[in-house]
């Protein structure tokens, strides 16, 4: 157990940088994603605290303690690697004595942990063969099952769900959210799948371009991104943005006329808005409602998809792609008008840089 | 029987036969006979006695004459098929030999002389394996001393080379270093220097070290092949790097990695190295010709070329040792030429 | 698979283990032990000068052995071939410049070795380019052949690419011995050819026939190797290129040419290059067999640098490095053509 701090972190291969003045600090026992589009660095950060990569800046804390010069081996940590990188020559009884056996620890008390950890995991009744007679499923049990029995000061898992098929994902995942917590160990968690990052973190970090974009709780990333960037990333299916320039900034609402000319007024404001200023609006499609009459603005239906529970709808609008999801079942087909209400929808306002704008009004 | 008539006449799509059915088969069982035919010559004949050796036309099995004591002779007699005057054969020893006449006597009645134009007898003869060929050089000459030489080489080298070999694989296929590319550089370089261009130097830095008519001088400078960093460096770049980053997390040290990671993983690869370096260190001989000038030193190989050198040429022995020298070679054919036709084809030379 | 059943077990695999698997483990724990107690030091020596050192260590004795047989070889070749004497050590020889050059250049007439003052470096040379032409052509024919034979539908092929192969083994002393039994006087190619009415013949006193034996033993027993690695080309070529110029009506002997050949070239350059290399070499089998002989007729190169820096008294090692760094020469350059050639491949490959 304990806690990790980053300060001021930088890693670069000869002129490449791949991290930028990484700051960030994590609670013992806490649960951390790393998410963000492949190539952002969040690998790469995962192997500088894991002691794989040398930092070229900066500096890192284990449990207070500087451990930049700190070899892999010695900084405690236990790592779970995408591909398993399971021992094929050795059984999984072998590949997780392994570490133990390195560290000089008595066979007694190592038969203890892996015997520990096998029922923990219920791998106990393969645990004589070798990874290549396992299943995907399987061997990723071993993996953690490697992690658990050294005891580590943190557990770093780099996608360790990513090659296996969406059912065992969905319940890997759970078994995953148990195990914190139950050993209530730090745990650092590496994906690029947002999903994954909502339902596991404590916290999540969105990464992009070796910079992080936010740190935050899983619900403030949804309700408060930071950037479009952050908005655009967390959240299935994606947000909605709508590009425009600012007409009328009133404490009411503001109006923003559309790239293609027409105009959209929305019940939310913020003193930041100036008339005249690029502003991109954010709405989540499932904030969206079918409204009647006059209200809302007019869209075109391009595709429906009806998933029973709810529908989903490709719609187009102000000249751009549209999506709502809306509950229950609707008697929509291409083609057809509708009206998309946004009056009962958390609006974003984000800045020409992407910001977003503090906002008031008609919030969730 | 069936079977192997349909074996050998099978061919593409089951019609007749083209001219080029008969090209392939003509020119696949003459290979057969040209491939195999003189190494199984060899064998058989290993087994002869020199007198048999010196017979033409050679018979295929080895053959000797039966011999038969008869009592007031001191010495065997060879056994004979004589043709009687009568036009009846009888089972004769001879004697001695004058000119064209044999004097022969029934063993049974060991008294009487009989007089056999050499024409009319035929020699009754056995198959007999001359064992003695075999025995005689190992137990009478330095045979043993020989073999057991060359076992040390193959052995020592072999397992000197995988250790040094693969070490530097490693290094070269996992490590990011400065003069890395230098280091590739120089064991390509080493390709184009075979031992025939340094011979006169080499002799010298052996005879400086004191390597001179020493086994060790034979095995050393053989050790760093190029070619076995190039097999086992290819093979290595396969093993995915987070193994190893897995193996460092779990505190082993480079070194562990080294052993407990790596070389069983590369294990196949360095089968197909250590059966190249048995056939080549087995059989190699300009450079232990050079280095070894001792009797007792002498490899297989150079104590066959020095007896076969000599003056008399003691064929029976020579060529019993020839089989011996060729044992191990075919063991290996038989049981791994698999493994050595996969691995030439698919890291001789891509 | 039985499950093992107690977590509390020992770390040996049980339930799995083998007879064999536990020979196995037997014979390999002093290998487990001589490793594990190197790990201390080791671990030390990583402790203090890090992953730059172990790559060190990792390639220090290979290096090591490079350096001192390999590298400093060629370096004292050098310096030998510019001095002269009998002595051994460097520092008993006195330096002659380019004289062991102009020695071995030493002709009155190019194309006629009797007028070099080195007449024997001439014949070996002359020998060896014959040599090289003769047997490089022969061999790479019949390994051709042989390897489009063997990539027929053939029933059981890799019993017959096995007979091939079978030579590449044996040892040169072996093949000499071999053949110098066969061709000897009473040997089996004289019984062989007795039916035909040949009178026996004692072949390897004659010189052209020594010659073409020293040419066609050395096929005999490296074709294989080549055979192999053409054959590995041939079946690399995409089986559905046949199967379209057979739609296409193609003759067979148009497949060859314009699918087959040019499809090949890359391994058939690449082993053109390799057997040149190991040609000019040529030494092991032919002095078993020939011992060079009769007269010069089969001396090569090898064997000349051979008996001049070890045989001939007195021993002239300066001769020897001139004539070796000369062979190295022509070496080199076949190597780098082959290294051009596979680097050409390469390009090819990616593209």
């Amino acid at each position: 157990m304990g806690s990790i701090t980053l300060t001021n972190i930088q890693k670069a291969y000869g002129a490449v940088h791949v991290l930028h003045d990484i700051n960030l600090s994590i609670e013992e026992g806490e649960f951390v994603v790393f998410v963000g589009p492949s190539g952002c660095g969040k690998s790469t950060l995962l192997r500088v605290i894991a002691g794989l990569e040398k930092v070229t800046g900066g500096d890192l804390f284990i449990k207070g303690e500087r451990v930049n010069d700190v070899s892999a081996a010695d900084r405690g940590l236990a790592m779970v690697f995408q591909s398993y990188a399971l021992y094929p020559h050795m059984t999984v009884r072998q590949n997780l004595a392994f570490g133990l056996e390195n560290s000089g620890m008595a066979k007694a008390e190592i038969a203890e942990r892996i015997g520990e950890a096998a029922r923990m995991l219920e791998i106990d009744s393969y645990m004589d063969r070798r990874p290549g007679q396992l299943s995907g499923g399987q061997r990723q049990r071993v993996a953690i099952g490697r992690a658990i029995v050294r005891r580590p000061t943190a557990f770093l898992l780099d996608e360790p769900l990513s090659n296996l098929d969406a059912e065992l994902r969905v319940s890997t995942r759970a078994e995953i959210a148990a195990l914190h917590a139950r050993l209530k160990s730090t745990m650092i968690y590496v994906t690029h799948d947002q999903v994954e990052a909502m339902t596991l973190a404590n916290r999540i970090v969105v990464m992009r371009a070796g910079r992080i974009e936010q740190v935050g709780t899983p619900l403030d990333l949804y309700n408060a991104p930071a950037n479009r960037f952050v908005a655009g990333f967390i959240g299935a299916p994606h947000m909605n943005f709508i590009e425009g320039e600012v007409l009328g900034a009133t404490a009411d609402g503001t109006t923003i006329r559309a790239d293609d000319g027409s105009l959209i007024a929305v019940p939310v404001a913020s003193t930041e808005v100036r008339v005249g200023d690029r502003v991109t609006l954010g709405i989540r499609p499932q904030h969206i409602a079918l409204a009647t009459g006059t209200a809302g603005i007019e869209a075109k239906v391009r595709m429906v998809e009806a998933l029973g529970s709810e529908t989903v709808i490709h719609a187009e609008t102000l000249g751009q792609k549209m999506l709502a999801i809306v509950p229950g079942q609707r008697l929509l087909t291409s083609g057809d008008t509708i009206r998309l209400g946004l009056d009962a929808a958390p609006i974003h306002l984000f800045d020409a840089a992407g910001l977003r704008l503090a906002t008031s009004g008609a919030q969730h | 029987m069936g079977n192997a008539r349909g074996f050998l006449t099978r061919r593409k799509g089951g019609k007749g036969w083209h001219w080029t059915d008969i090209v392939t088969w003509v020119w696949l069982i003459g290979g057969l006979i040209v491939m195999f035919g003189p190494a199984v010559w060899l064998t058989f004949s290993s087994f002869k006695t020199p007198a048999a050796l010196a017979e033409f036309p050679p018979s295929i099995l080895p053959y000797v004459t039966q011999q038969v004591k008869v009592d007031g002779y001191e010495k065997p007699l060879a056994l004979f098929e004589a043709k009687m005057p009568d036009g009846s054969t009888q089972v004769l020893a001879e004697v001695r030999r004058v000119g064209i006449v044999a004097q022969m006597v029934d063993p049974k009645a060991p008294g009487q002389i009989i007089r056999v134009n050499i024409a009319d007898r035929q020699p009754v003869r056995e198959i007999a394996f001359a064992t003695e060929n075999y025995t005689k050089p190992f137990t009478q000459f330095d045979f043993v001393q020989y073999l057991w030489n060359s076992v040390f080489v193959t052995v020592t080298a072999t397992l000197i080379t995988l250790i040094v070999n693969s070490m530097a694989a490693f290094a070269l296929s996992k490590y990011e270093f400065k003069g890395r590319n230098a280091a590739m550089l120089v064991i390509l370089a080493t390709l184009m220097v075979p031992l025939s261009v340094i011979l006169v130097p080499l002799y010298s830095i052996i005879s400086t070290v004191g390597l001179f008519n020493n086994l060790w001088g034979v095995i050393l400078p053989t050790v760093a092949t190029p070619t076995g960093v190039f097999i086992l460096r290819q093979y290595m770049l396969t093993i995915p790097d987070e193994l190893i980053d897995a193996a460092r997390m779990d505190k082993a040290s480079e070194w562990q990695i080294y052993w407990r990671i790596i070389l069983p993983l590369t294990a196949p690869a360095l089968a197909v190295l250590a059966i190249f370096s048995v056939v080549w260190r087995w059989n190699d001989f300009l450079w232990p010709l050079i280095v070894l000038s001792r009797r007792e030193l002498y490899t297989l190989q150079v104590g066959l070329s020095i007896y076969s050198g000599e003056l008399n040429v003691q064929w029976h022995y020579i060529l019993a040792m020839t089989v011996v020298t060729m044992i191990p070679v075919v063991l290996v054919f038989i049981f791994l030429q698999r493994f050595i036709t996969t691995g030439i084809a698919g890291s001789g030379l891509k | 698979m039985a499950p093992s059943g107690s977590p509390k077990g020992s770390l040996e695999p049980k339930a799995s283990a083998s007879p064999m698997d536990r020979l196995a483990g037997l014979a390999l724990a002093p290998v487990h032990l001589i490793m594990g107690l190197a790990d201390k030091p080791l671990r030390a020596w990583q402790k203090r000068t890090g992953i730059g050192g172990m790559a060190l260590f990792f390639l220090a004795p290979n290096m090591l052995i490079f350096g001192m047989f390999v590298l400093l070889p060629i370096v004292i070749n050098i310096v030998y071939s510019l001095t002269g004497g009998t002595a051994l050590f460097l520092s008993e020889r006195s330096f002659v410049g380019l004289d062991q050059y102009r020695q071995l250049f030493n002709c009155a007439n190019y194309l006629d070795a009797m007028t070099c003052q080195e007449d024997a470096f001439w014949t070996s040379l002359d020998n060896t380019f014959w040599f090289v032409v003769l047997q490089v052509t022969l061999m790479i024919l019949a390994s051709l052949i042989t390897a489009l034979i063997l990539n027929r539908e053939l029933a059981a092929r890799s019993f017959w690419r096995a007979v091939f192969f079978f030579p590449v083994l044996l040892s040169p002393v072996v093949v000499g011995l071999i053949w110098k039994w066969i061709l000897q006087r009473q040997g089996l190619l004289n019984f062989t050819l007795l039916p035909f009415g040949f009178e026996p013949h004692t072949w390897l006193s004659d010189r052209g026939f020594a010659f073409g034996a020293a040419v066609g033993v050395s096929i005999w027993a490296h074709m294989g190797f080549y055979t192999l690695i053409l054959l590995a080309g041939l079946q690399a070529i995409p089986k559905d290129l046949y199967e379209a110029a057979q739609m296409d009506g193609t003759r067979p002997a148009r497949i060859f040419w314009r699918i087959t050949l040019p499809l090949l070239m890359p391994n058939l350059l690449v082993v053109v290059v390799l057997a040149l290399i190991k040609a000019v070499q040529v030494f092991d089998e032919v002095f078993i067999l020939t011992g060079g002989g009769p007269g010069t007729s089969t001396l090569f190169l090898t064997q000349y640098i051979y008996e001049t820096g070890f045989v001939s008294q007195p021993r002239n090692a300066g001769l020897a490095a001139a004539a070796s760094i000369l062979m190295g020469l022509v070496l080199v350059v076949l190597t780098l053509i082959q290294l051009g050639v596979g680097r050409k491949n390469e390009a090819k490959g990616k593209r």
